[in-house]
């Protein structure tokens, strides 16, 4: 039997599961810490020694025989390529195997001992002389599509979906025969369609116009770029005239076309309004602690948007502490972040009002000036706690990607969780203002210092809760922020501007006002931003808020109030 | 009483700022200006540069100094504050009698320093890629000019294994380095035949937070045609740009996105993984294996750690520290061939100087041009936030500082 000779596998040096590589790991990995740092003191010499005994270098099978590996050694990627497609076709078992190893870098050739699969999970370290496969993005979309190919034979409905959805760009030829026979043995409804697609795509290269006929029409279902772009590729020029030589293929592909457009051309206006609604959600999150600081208290304060750097960078180090102690729940550390960034910038609000803004109330100039003095005060801190670079804040797996509209029509959704976060910040914002005992003496003082200190409420420490709660709010905004975005000590100072932008134009003192202002101003600059570009659109939202202020100095709504009296 | 409290709180900021370290009380020190913003928006990318020139400075003086004399750094912050870096280039110069200064990274930085390098008829080593178009006696430019990282990164993007790209959206922050390189580009491939219909062109303001819009007109744009992106976004931007661009699922092998502001210590504060495949040139890389970036990558991690860098155990390299790094030995090299740090003769000597850089290459100074001679090296980002080279020049290659692909610099190209 040929399959028993192709499957040897050589247990070279203790392959993985060999009950001897555990017990010598430490050892192992101390050979080969010894050995790295050799290499790096005596420079190129002890390259050449260290290959010498390459038993102690890593853990690792040698691949024999069975697999046309041969063409991955080549410098000409279209060989690589090659090799690599005709590893997946050829139904060879350590077929998944090895092309997951070829993009993790693990399938390395040596000179003296061939091919050699080191173990996964990158505990062994490539012997020196170890030369990897070459991948571009070329030879990746290869490897993707091989893997895809390969996991078409799944058992798991899920996985051959995602497999088939992936093959729908496939333009290699050479696995025609194999999907149509994998599209003919296969009993799920989306996988058979996907699969339907792509060798309608591969058909489109071959030589009989009526087997491309029938693969234009049947490519008019699909909704990705690609496909969309071969079908324009049918009706473009070349030197001999029409690429597409049948005319009858030719009107196909348009009415393929002109279907496909019409059909994305609805869920674009959805993506449209969506990104409208998203910057609207991230001013409003930006904002919304300084329409509390600043629309109810009056306080001008220019370290809001510090405020929103903390809660960044809270969000930062209870990332780093679940890295390390809880890396199991790592995917949830944003929501740890949430009540860890409030506390943290409320905490240094009620320290900054306590400590600074206290003494200046009713001093809106020197307010101004002490806390822009605060605010470089905080970010030059924030360069010598954490450096200058920028953190990384990674987005947890299930806020990254996005939904899939139709094709290539998507929305992410960290965008999406955001959103939803401004709405519940917002609605929390506005019960705690006016539906409990703390939100009422907010609105007393705000509305009348004097008559509420009658009453008998302490309006010194509702100043002080007050502010700490708006710090608080900006500290969420921060959170949200973080994942969006840059986090580094400067982060505050690009949304300064636009903070104050929102809570001026909603009319100071007004969370709806805020709200409206902060949704709408982020919708109009995405309506504005296709047509004129990003900063020709910036200037018209200013030239607006300009515009609307000298008409209407109070914003969107007005309410008498502090702020609104002086 | 307020106010007299602010300004002498102010003058005291002030005379902080300049902080001068003696590294050795032995034979008279030679001072050398460093000028890079240590706070602001630049201080992200010019603080790196600082604590090489310091590291080198250290390096230099450990193996004895320059002539014998050691080297004593003057470092200032010119705060990303563009009228700031000319009054501080002045200071430098006037007040602490440095022999050269190493620094700026933005080219409106420079070219606010220029008319004070020229009034003082004094030397500056500027150590970042920009747009070309200049050419001053006074400045050695130790970063890429276009065709030694744009013109190579566009044609790689055409050739077969870049992906055979027909339609180019070119996007960048709006001040003159992305605009006129893309000048330059548009020019480029005019002159390879594409079609104005498929170049698109965009910019967005400085630390422009928001890329739904352009992230999803990329994807519209690459129905019609095999696209790619060439980014001459700067700075912060980059950051929420990649994270939008993982998120949508464009991926490298749709539509690559090529970067020439993007380098390891950007793509620190970035989670890498979604990127893989996309595109970055420059003249060095941190992953590039010989024995020189072996030792300079040691050298640093040695020196952040000994300092107690933020982060010190995850310090990475990039292209302008070694573009810093050349500079430095390439200026000691010649004032110790002239024996003297006169200005004039320096600046002589400094032409012509050879230095086996961490690129793999002997890299030189052009004689005529006051540029250097760099080998181009495409790499892709790889997971781990390093790039893996898939495309390298032979060899150095001469600069253009007057791109032929803009008009009217024909008769200037000679110089």
């Amino acid at each position: 039997m040929p399959g028993a000779s192709a499957q040897i596998l050589r247990n070279a040096w203790a392959g993985p599961g060999a009950p001897t590589v555990d017990r010598f790991r430490p050892l192992l990995i101390a050979a080969v810490l010894a050995l790295a740092a050799a290499s790096l003191f005596f420079g190129a010499r002890s390259a050449a020694a260290g290959t010498g005994a390459p038993g102690s270098t890593a853990a690792g099978f040698a691949i024999e025989e069975g697999l046309p590996l041969s063409g991955l050694r080549s410098d000409d990627p279209d060989e690589r390529i090659e090799a690599v497609e005709s590893i997946a076709l050829s139904g060879h078992a350590l077929a998944g195997r090895v092309l997951r190893a070829i993009e993790d870098e693990r399938l390395v050739w040596l000179e003296e001992r061939g091919w050699m699969l080191l173990a996964e999970g990158g505990a062994a370290v490539p012997p020196p002389g170890a030369q990897t496969v070459g991948v571009n993005n070329r030879v990746r979309a290869a490897l993707e599509n091989a893997q895809a190919f390969l996991a078409l034979g799944d058992s798991d409905v899920q996985r051959r979906r995602e497999a088939a959805s992936t093959l729908e760009g496939i333009e290699a030829v050479r696995y025609l025969e194999a999907l149509t026979a994998a599209w003919q043995r296969e009993s799920d409804s989306v996988v058979r369609q996907a699969l339907l697609l792509a060798v309608a795509k591969l058909r489109l290269q071959s030589p009989e116009a009526s087997l491309r006929l029938e693969a234009v029409r049947a490519l008019a279902l699909a909704e990705s770029s690609a496909v969309r772009r071969q079908l324009q590729d049918l009706l473009g020029l070349d030197s001999t005239g029409f690429r597409e030589p049948d005319p009858q293929v030719r009107e196909a592909a348009r009415v393929a076309l002109a279907a496909m457009d019409a059909r994305l051309r609805k869920f674009e206006w959805i993506a449209a309004a969506f990104s409208g609604l998203s910057l609207g959600s991230v001013l409003l999150l930006a904002a919304l602690g300084l329409a509390i600081t600043y629309g109810l208290m009056g306080v001008i304060n220019m370290a809001h948007g510090e405020f929103l750097m903390i809660g960044a960078y809270s969000t930062y180090l209870v990332q780093q502490l679940f890295r390390r102690f809880a890396g199991d729940w790592i995917d949830w550390y944003v929501l740890a972040a949430v009540p860890l960034a409030f506390l943290a910038s409320a905490l240094l609000g009620i320290v900054l009002e306590r400590t600074v803004l206290r003494w200046l109330y009713g001093r809106p100039l020197e307010t101004l000036l002490s806390t822009w003095g605060v605010s470089l005060l905080l970010i030059q801190s924030c360069r010598l706690l954490f450096g200058a670079q920028n953190v990384e804040v990674e987005n947890p797996s299930w806020l990254s990607g996005s939904m899939a509209l139709a094709g290539d029509i998507v929305i992410p959704y960290n965008r999406m969780a955001i959103l939803a976060f401004a709405l519940v910040v917002l609605l929390g914002v506005y019960t705690v203002l006016q539906q409990t005992r703390a939100g009422l003496f907010v609105r007393a003082v705000t509305q009348n210092r004097a008559m509420a200190s009658c009453t008998g409420i302490p309006t010194d420490r509702v100043d002080t809760l007050t502010f700490g709660f708006g710090c608080g709010i900006a500290g969420l905004g921060g959170v949200a922020l973080s994942q969006l975005g840059n986090v580094g000590p400067d982060l505050g100072q690009q949304y300064i501007v636009d903070s104050f932008m929102v809570v001026v134009l909603g009319g100071v003192g007004q969370l709806a006002g805020t709200a409206i202002a902060a949704l709408g101003l982020g919708s109009v600059s995405k309506i504005l931003e296709p047509f004129t570009g990003a900063v020709l659109a910036k200037i018209m939202v200013l030239l607006f808020i300009i515009a609307f202020i000298q008409r209407r100095p109070q914003g969107l709504f007005a309410l008498k109030g502090r702020s609104a009296d002086a | 009483m307020k106010r007299r409290s602010f300004l002498t709180s102010s003058a005291v900021a002030l005379s902080c700022s300049s902080i001068s370290t003696a590294f050795s009380q032995s034979r008279e020190a030679i001072k050398v200006g460093i000028l890079h913003s240590l706070s602001g928006t630049m201080a992200i990318s010019e603080t790196a540069l600082k604590e090489t020139a310091l590291m080198t400075i250290e390096q230099i003086n450990a193996k004895g100094g320059v002539m014998g004399r050691p080297l004593e750094a003057v470092v200032v912050d010119p705060a990303s504050n563009w009228p700031l870096f000319a009054e501080r280039a002045r200071q430098l110069i006037s007040q602490d009698k440095v022999a050269a200064v190493f620094g700026c990274w933005t080219s409106v930085s420079r070219k606010s320093v220029l008319p004070v390098f020229k009034e003082l008829n004094h030397l500056l080593f500027y150590p970042v890629q920009y747009e070309g178009e200049e050419l001053e006696k006074n400045v050695f430019y130790t970063g890429a000019a276009p065709n030694q990282q744009a013109i190579p990164a566009t044609e790689y993007l055409m050739s077969k294994d870049g992906g055979a790209a027909k339609r180019f959206f070119l996007l960048g922050t709006d001040y003159v380095y992305p605009r006129t390189t893309n000048k330059i580009l548009r020019a480029f491939l005019k002159s390879k035949g594409v079609k104005e219909s498929d170049i698109e062109e965009i910019y967005t303001p400085f630390g422009h937070s928001d890329y739904q819009t352009i992230v999803a007109n990329v994807k519209k744009y690459s129905a019609g045609g095999k696209t790619c992106v060439i980014s001459t976004i700067n700075g912060d931007s980059n950051v929420p740009f990649y994270k939008e661009l993982g998120n949508a699922g464009l991926k490298a092998k749709d539509v690559p996105v090529v970067a020439f502001s993007v380098g390891e210590e950007e793509l620190r504060g970035v989670d890498t993984k979604p990127l893989v495949g996309h595109l970055a040139a420059w003249n060095y890389f941190m992953s590039l294996k010989n024995p020189e970036n072996d030792a300079f990558i040691k050298l640093y991690r040695d020196y952040a750690r000994a300092k107690k860098l933020p982060n010190a155990d995850k310090v990475v390299t990039n292209d302008p520290m070694e573009a810093t790094y050349i500079g430095i030995h390439m200026w000691k090299q010649a004032v110790e061939q002239v024996k003297t740090t006169e200005i004039e003769k320096v600046i002589d000597a400094v032409g012509g100087q050879k230095f086996k850089a961490p690129c793999g290459f002997e890299v030189s100074m052009d004689k005529t041009n006051h540029h250097l001679h760099k080998p181009v090296f495409i790499g892709e980002v790889r997971a781990d936030g390093q790039f893996n080279v898939v495309w390298k020049t032979k060899g150095p290659l001469r600069a253009q500082p007057w791109s032929p692909f803009i008009p009217g610099n024909e008769s200037r190209q000679k110089a």
